[in-house]
């Protein structure tokens, strides 16, 4: 369970951190997916994983960068950027799956961490960051300076601006941090399936920003919320063949608790208030 | 999209813009966009190790260049105006629905479903007219989900429909998988009731391609949305609230009721969007048919200037983009489409404010 976790409480951490800024966080699967293509690019070329992982910080940051500068510099609506940086992303895999690896689907195989089949994945240092990174996230936001930046460029930027705050500067920040955590997500599914596969990240995205949601905006909560997602795979991966309830029920489980918060039914989840808005 | 500007400190002028530089506007953007893409598009070829000029000729040659590529064009073009349609009618009233995906395959689902109840003899209009209805019903429940959510509760479109894609389409595989599928497949059975003629029943040149009466469909749907948005009550209505709510709502607008007619039509348009693939082409409904229409029903749109008219072409100029991968596949892999889509969608939403913002103030020097 914890496995299945790691991804999303990197990408949903990440997704804290810019949607705390202002800049709505729908591109998490798109800078995942980037990364995990990354990682394995780095690897393969280098036969090392921590390559791989710079690489496929790298690849988040990249996809982060076009992000940002087409919303925050040009002023582009950040969910149609959002939209469109998904698609890019799994154009751009594939098409380099294509060139690099001549294949329509997947990459050949490449090293990862660990891999003792006794520790059961606690022998793979990205885990151990992928537990610490919504602790470290929420420390940052709740107690640096940046962090005050970031809540204060997303609840209201032009008070920000007229204490001294570079509120575009803070949220150019905020996103390439997330894209590096996002990558870093994929990063650990690739090496975890020591391969790149065609739009591997298969909704992983979308539910780390539905935990993010779920979450209120808060690292910790939507860390929970993760591990939450990550028990209800789990336990459909456990039912499988029992026919009990079918795996599609299961599977709407993250989405459906997000439509139900944002209803407010248990609790409203309210957005930072600035988020989504350009700062002129 | 056009508000008299009222930003920078300008005085607000509440003349319309005339219609040169509305048209600068709305479309210097995708000119623009058609040039980055053309740039990416040298750079990727260049990555194989072949020659543009050749790729872009063979890409017209096999879209624009035979009947049977221009059929299959059409045909894609044909799905995708009913996305695009549906997104813009939802962002004319100020709505993003990103449920174009979902509303499409329930549509098509829907259309499928009733095909497969029906008696084979009933007569074909009866038939189509049924199979289109429930297509449209089915889009439309989709997109008041999300309508009533957002009325009644305040949540975002956004986040819910885009919740609703992923829950609806695991409904409908639920569906199929488990219960309506032929075996060893992930489709219905054929359906024997209400199949849409072929352009190629009509013209043999077309043989072979899919495209079929669900463009004409397409067509009277786009004229139709067009005469409502700037002919009719209703559409004004839902104009003033997508540029303006607060204002329109002490106008006396309804602006709830609005929202909920807004979205709920855009699942309609989108769901009807089914019939193209499922009485038009296969005549089954197939788990994962929608394959991304839904989201480049979000690029259309834009392109398209939210204009139904726009729409069209950019129907037309995505469906060539996807059927031109397949023309050069065999130099360049057609993924290279799949890029391109991205870079065309973030050149033009990064390039309409940019525009707006550069012949603004280009005029008022002018002006001064």
């Amino acid at each position: 369970m914890i496995r299945i976790a790691i991804p999303y409480l990197f990408a949903a951490s990440g997704g804290v951190l810019a949607e705390r800024s202002g800049i709505v966080s729908l591109t998490l699967e798109g800078f995942m997916l980037g990364g995990a293509f990354a990682a394995v690019v780095g690897t393969y070329y280098s036969g090392s994983p921590w390559i791989g992982v710079l690489s496929g910080m790298i690849g988040g940051v990249m996809f982060a960068l076009i992000h940002a500068i087409t919303t925050i510099r040009y002023r582009a609506d950040q969910v149609v950027v959002g939209v469109a940086i998904n698609l890019l992303a799994i154009g751009v895999t594939r098409f380099f799956l294509k060139l690099f690896f001549a294949s329509s689907s997947n990459s050949p195989r490449v090293t990862g961490f660990g891999g003792n089949i006794k520790a059961g994945g606690f022998d793979n240092p990205l885990l151990w960051l992928g537990l610490m990174v919504a602790p470290a996230v929420a420390f940052v936001i709740y107690r640096t300076p940046f962090g005050l930046r970031v809540r204060a460029a997303g609840e209201h930027p032009q008070a920000a601006e007229s204490v001294g705050v570079n509120v575009k500067r803070v949220r150019y920040l905020a996103v390439a941090i997330s894209g590096i955590l996002a990558g870093l997500g994929g990063v650990y599914l690739a090496l975890d399936q020591h391969q790149f596969t065609d739009q591997m990240t298969a909704g992983r995205g979308f539910i780390a920003i539905s935990a993010v949601i779920f979450g209120r905006w808060n690292p910790i909560r939507a860390a929970l919320a993760c591990l939450l997602f990550a028990a209800a795979e789990t336990l459909q991966i456990q039912l499988q063949g029992s026919h009990a309830i079918p795996s599609q029920f299961i599977e709407m489980i993250p989405y459906l608790l997000v439509i139900i918060a944002l209803a407010g039914v248990v609790g409203r989840a309210v957005p930072p208030a600035a988020l989504g808005k350009a700062e002129e | 999209m056009t508000a008299p500007s009222v930003a920078n400190g300008t005085t607000p002028t509440f003349a319309p813009t005339p219609w040169r530089e509305r048209a600068e506007e709305a479309l210097i953007p995708p000119l623009v966009a058609l040039l980055v893409a053309l740039i990416c598009g040298d750079l990727l070829i260049l990555s194989y190790g072949q020659s543009p000029a050749a790729v872009y000729r063979m890409l017209l040659e096999g879209t624009w260049g035979n009947a049977y590529g221009f059929g299959q064009v059409l045909y894609k073009a044909t799905t995708l105006a009913f996305t695009g349609l549906a997104v813009s009618f939802g962002l004319r009233a100020g709505l993003f629905n990103i449920g174009g995906e979902s509303q499409l395959a329930a549509g098509g689902f829907a259309a499928a479903l009733t095909g497969l109840v029906l008696p084979v003899a009933t007569p074909l209009v009866v038939a189509l007219l049924l199979c289109m209805v429930a297509a449209g019903c089915a889009g439309g429940i989709v997109g008041a989900v999300p309508a009533y959510l957002k009325t009644r509760f305040g949540a975002h479109e956004v986040i819910v429909t885009i919740m609703l894609n992923f829950i609806v389409l695991a409904l409908l595989n639920w569906f199929i998988a488990g219960h309506l599928h032929v075996p060893e497949t992930l489709h219905t059975p054929e359906i024997h009731a209400g199949i849409l003629p072929r352009l190629a029943d009509m013209n043999p040149r077309f043989h072979g391609s899919a495209a079929n009466l669900a463009l004409v469909v397409a067509i009277i749907v786009a004229a139709a949305v067009w005469f409502y948005l700037f002919r009719a009550r209703g559409g004004y209505e839902l104009r003033a609230v997508g540029l303006q709510p607060e204002a329109a709502e002490y106008g006396g607008i309804n602006v709830g009721r609005v929202w909920m007619k807004a979205l709920t039509f855009s699942g309609v348009i989108a769901g009807m969007g089914g019939v193209n693939y499922v009485l038009g082409y296969k005549h089954y409904y197939e788990d994962g048919f929608a394959s991304g229409a839904g989201f480049l029903g979000i690029a259309v749109a834009l392109v398209g200037r939210n204009h139904p008219f726009g729409v069209l072409l950019a129907a037309f100029f995505f469906a060539t983009l996807s059927q031109g991968g397949l023309a050069i596949h065999a130099f360049v892999p057609k993924q290279m489409m799949d890029v391109l889509q991205g870079v065309v969608i973030i050149a033009v939403a990064t390039s309409v404010p940019e525009v707006r913002r550069v012949l603004r103030s280009a005029r008022r020097r002018s002006d001064a």
